[in-house]
């Protein structure tokens, strides 16, 4: 009935872009800690010539001109780790009138490099690995699956990480696996409580105010505690998860099948 | 009670009955001796003095536990309700997004009409369709709008009886602040300080909407400040008035506060002090003309409005009896001015600052800007803002909402000049103890707070005005946008942005009580009587809830 509702929408969207600017934290300091496991920053400036002379025509300058992929933000129709986007490359993808391109190993290598760094030129472009490699990793050798859940499966001690590909760049988690000390959510730190009972409550923060904390705690229930009826409560700056043992190689893998994450289908 | 109450307010709505609707008159002496008549709430900020005390006292430490919830108002629309009510006789005005005007029953909750002001399309505003209520003169209400326009309704019947342009909505001039009646004008500020305009303040006959005076709060050429730009960055460089503010009957002085000069985070790209962006200035209430000004932020780089509420207080300073004015500004610093002559006497940080050292004899900061992608504390919404503070004559201390810890990384850049567009020059971001985790934003949307108090945590500031210390802080989890209401019986009710709505001991501030009222709280909570019940009305979310002692 009311007539109003685009100044609503203006109005609306107007506000949104104040909060908008409030974008994350650049992400800086952590190259060093990354070792071999990304490109150099000579392979991506060689990539953004070859994509220039050879992407750019159809995908265009932001990447984002064909439906369904944006190259940029890492957003393909199908492809998750290196591999899978030089086959496509390489082989072209019919389907969707892609031709294939001749390229040698060095531009090959810089283009993926291109793309994982977000077309940024002084980007950090992590590896990314094979999938089935990164999920034998996930449940073995990594030991990831002991507390963190996927797809309705492990314990729910850790954070849930059925859609963590679709919240995370491969940056960010590789800098969890590597240094989990400097990634770990502020919201996501380990909490240990005792009440005036004397029972020990130790778990993961879903919510807190000035007066409450909503956790689940080691069991995995849903608790929600009065901080007055505490003895004691801590928040821990050290997260339950070790740096990884892992190889690099290994890493890009695990980082292949995280990507691969992205929630129900 | 009851029954007579419903009969009188059946009369005063239908206008039949004289002596009702001389109660309604609210005349500019009622105003001027509006702690004479603590039951009501006749302006935005309580009084002249904007002390936002009031002089009731049934609801003490002792009985505070008694109260409970007497009715509730949900607002229809979307979004933040900023809105400040106004209590007369017995009747609340209160306004809901984007521009709707009621009249309530304060003791029921039920509404008498509902006023509907559509904005035009082309109104622009940087941070929500906001409304922070009405001011009330004789028998007609007065209310500013998001498209630039001033509206006089019937305070009786809710039907419009003049309607003009302050300013142009097509250069994104709004209004969003609750006009100021001083005499027989009506006294009104514009925003649009992300949209480059050249802010004012100005006067308006309250009988028939004639422009009676207009302050520039950026001089033109030939006026004195004018040099204080370059070029014709004096044109649109914002320095909105989004604030309502004080006056002064003694002195004949009104104070406001202006807002942040444009483009909000490129300083270099508009050289100079940029005056009166920033400042408090003082005008004549019967021409505008400036009497004093005085700037916080030369030349600021980081969105340091100074739209706070100007307090007045009388007290001793030095040995004798002054007339002061207190301000805990947006840049993190609490200050003390002599509001007769506008003379520093007093600034202290109340939170952690680095965009200055400190501050010299005349009060003028000292500049430390901080080197390119490193933190500037307080961050951009600053170390308190536009929330409305507290002074209660009764312990002397000065209460407001603040940020403690908070800070965001500046990313200056050239913006240019388009009408009625965002002139920001550049961005910004809150630093964060991780990289992508998530930050405070500019009001909050989730019942979730994922961000903890380690990007930012709230405080309520009881702060000592003669030392610019605090006497006692009560800190929160999540930073607040609350305002302060505090009465003769040294209560101080306040809420956050968790929903909690607490009642303080205003000497200690110890909790004596506290409500969980489910949204965030993002103006001060008023207090008000009707037939012996005192009550105290507080907005939380979508909800405006009214409390009173149990019967």
């Amino acid at each position: 009935m009311r007539d109003d509702g685009r100044t609503f929408a203006r109005l609306g969207l107007l506000g949104f872009c104040a909060v908008a600017w409030l974008l994350p934290a650049a992400e800086q300091g952590h190259a060093q800690a990354s070792g071999d496991h990304q490109y150099t920053s000579e392979d991506i400036e060689a990539g953004s010539r070859v994509y220039t002379s050879e992407c750019a025509l159809c995908h265009g300058a932001n990447g984002d001109d064909v439906d369904g992929v944006n190259l940029r933000l890492g957003q393909f129709r199908s492809s998750v780790s290196d591999d899978d986007l030089r086959g496509v490359i390489t082989t072209g993808l019919a389907s969707a009138r892609m031709p294939a391109f001749d390229l040698n190993s060095d531009e090959l290598n810089g283009v993926i490099a291109y793309i994982r760094a977000g077309f940024d030129p002084s980007g950090v472009a992590v590896k990314v690995g094979d999938v089935a490699r990164g999920q034998d990793l996930f449940e073995g050798q990594g030991d990831c699956s002991s507390c963190h859940r996927v797809n309705g499966r492990g314990p729910r001690t850790a954070p849930d990480l059925s859609d963590i590909g679709a919240v995370r760049t491969p940056a960010a988690l590789q800098r969890a696996i590597l240094d989990p000390i400097t990634a770990l959510l502020p919201i996501n730190r380990p909490v240990r409580a005792v009440t005036r009972g004397g029972e020990t409550i130790q778990g993961r923060r879903l919510n807190e105010d000035t007066y409450t904390v909503q956790l689940i705690d080691s069991e995995g229930r849903l608790r929600s505690l009065v901080k007055a009826d505490l003895a004691e409560y801590e928040v821990s700056n050290t997260p339950t998860m070790e740096p990884t043992t892992l190889s690099s190689d290994q890493v890009a893998d695990l980082i292949g099948y995280l990507l691969s994450l992205r929630g129900m289908q | 009670m009851k029954p007579l109450r419903t009969l009188l307010s059946l009369f005063v709505l239908g206008g039949l009955l004289a002596s009702a609707e001389l109660d309604a008159q609210v005349t500019y002496d009622r105003i001027l001796a509006a702690d004479d008549e603590p039951e009501n709430w006749l302006t935005y900020n309580g009084n002249y003095s904007s002390q936002r005390h009031s002089g009731l006292e049934q609801i003490t430490r002792d009985n505070v536990d008694d109260l409970e919830m007497k009715w509730m108002l949900q607002n229809q629309t979307f979004g933040a309700w900023q809105s400040n009510p106004i209590v007369v006789d017995g009747i609340m005005y209160i306004t809901e997004r984007p521009n709707d005007v009621m009249a309530v029953d304060a003791v029921t909750g039920r509404v008498f009409w509902l006023y509907r002001h559509t904005p035009s399309e082309d109104a622009s505003v940087c941070c929500g369709a906001n409304n922070r209520g009405v001011a009330i003169l004789g028998d007609k209400v007065f209310m500013g709008t998001l498209d630039a326009r001033l509206i006089a309704i019937d305070a009786i019947n809710g039907k419009p009886l003049w309607d003009i342009e302050v300013a142009d909505v097509n250069l994104a001039y709004s209004i969003t602040m609750a006009p100021l009646i001083i005499k027989d004008k009506v006294v009104v500020g514009v925003g649009g300080g992300e949209f480059g305009i050249r802010g004012f303040i100005a006067a308006y006959d309250a009988e028939t909407g004639e422009e009676a005076w207009r302050f520039y709060t950026i001089p033109g050429p030939g006026e004195p400040g004018h040099d204080t730009w370059q070029g014709d960055d004096w044109e649109h460089g914002g320095a909105p008035v989004w604030i309502t503010g004080s006056y002064d009957p003694e002195l004949n002085l009104t104070y406001w506060g202006v807002g942040n000069p444009g483009p909000d985070w490129n300083a270099g790209q508009r050289p100079g002090d940029n005056l009166y962006s920033d400042a408090v200035v003082a005008l004549d209430a019967d021409t505008g003309e400036l009497v004093w000004h005085f700037q916080f932020t030369p030349n600021d780089g980081y969105d340091y409005d100074s739209v706070q509420v100007p307090v007045l207080v009388d007290m001793d300073w030095d040995g004798r009896p002054r007339k002061l004015m207190l301000w805990a500004n947006r840049n993190g610093y609490f200050y003390a001015l002599d509001r007769e002559t506008g003379e520093f006497l007093l600034g202290e940080p109340f939170v952690k600052v680095n965009w200055s050292s400190g501050l010299d004899e005349n009060g003028r900061p000292i500049p430390t800007p901080q080197p390119a992608g490193s933190p500037t504390w307080p961050g951009n919404q600053g170390g308190t803002n536009w929330y409305p503070p507290s002074y209660s004559p009764s312990t002397g201390l000065f209460y407001f909402a603040a940020w403690e810890n908070y800070a965001t990384i500046y990313e200056p850049e050239d913006s240019e000049y388009r009408p009625g567009r965002f002139f920001l020059g550049g961005g910004f971001s809150v630093l964060a103890p991780v990289p992508g985790a998530p930050t405070i934003g500019i009001g909050r949307t989730t019942p979730i707070n994922n961000w903890t108090d380690e990007v930012g945590y709230g405080a309520v500031i009881a702060m000592d005005p003669r030392s610019g210390g605090a006497a006692w802080k009560f800190r929160q989890f999540d930073v607040s946008d609350g305002g302060m209401l505090t009465t003769a019986s040294d209560l101080l009710f306040t809420g956050g942005r968790e929903g909690h709505f607490h009642a303080l001991d205003a000497w200690t501030g110890e909790l004596l009580w506290k409500a969980s009222l489910g949204g965030q709280i993002v103006m001060a909570p008023v207090t008000f009587m009707v037939d012996g019940h005192q009550y105290v009305s507080v907005i939380s979310g979508h909800t405006l809830v009214t409390f009173a002692l149990r019967d």
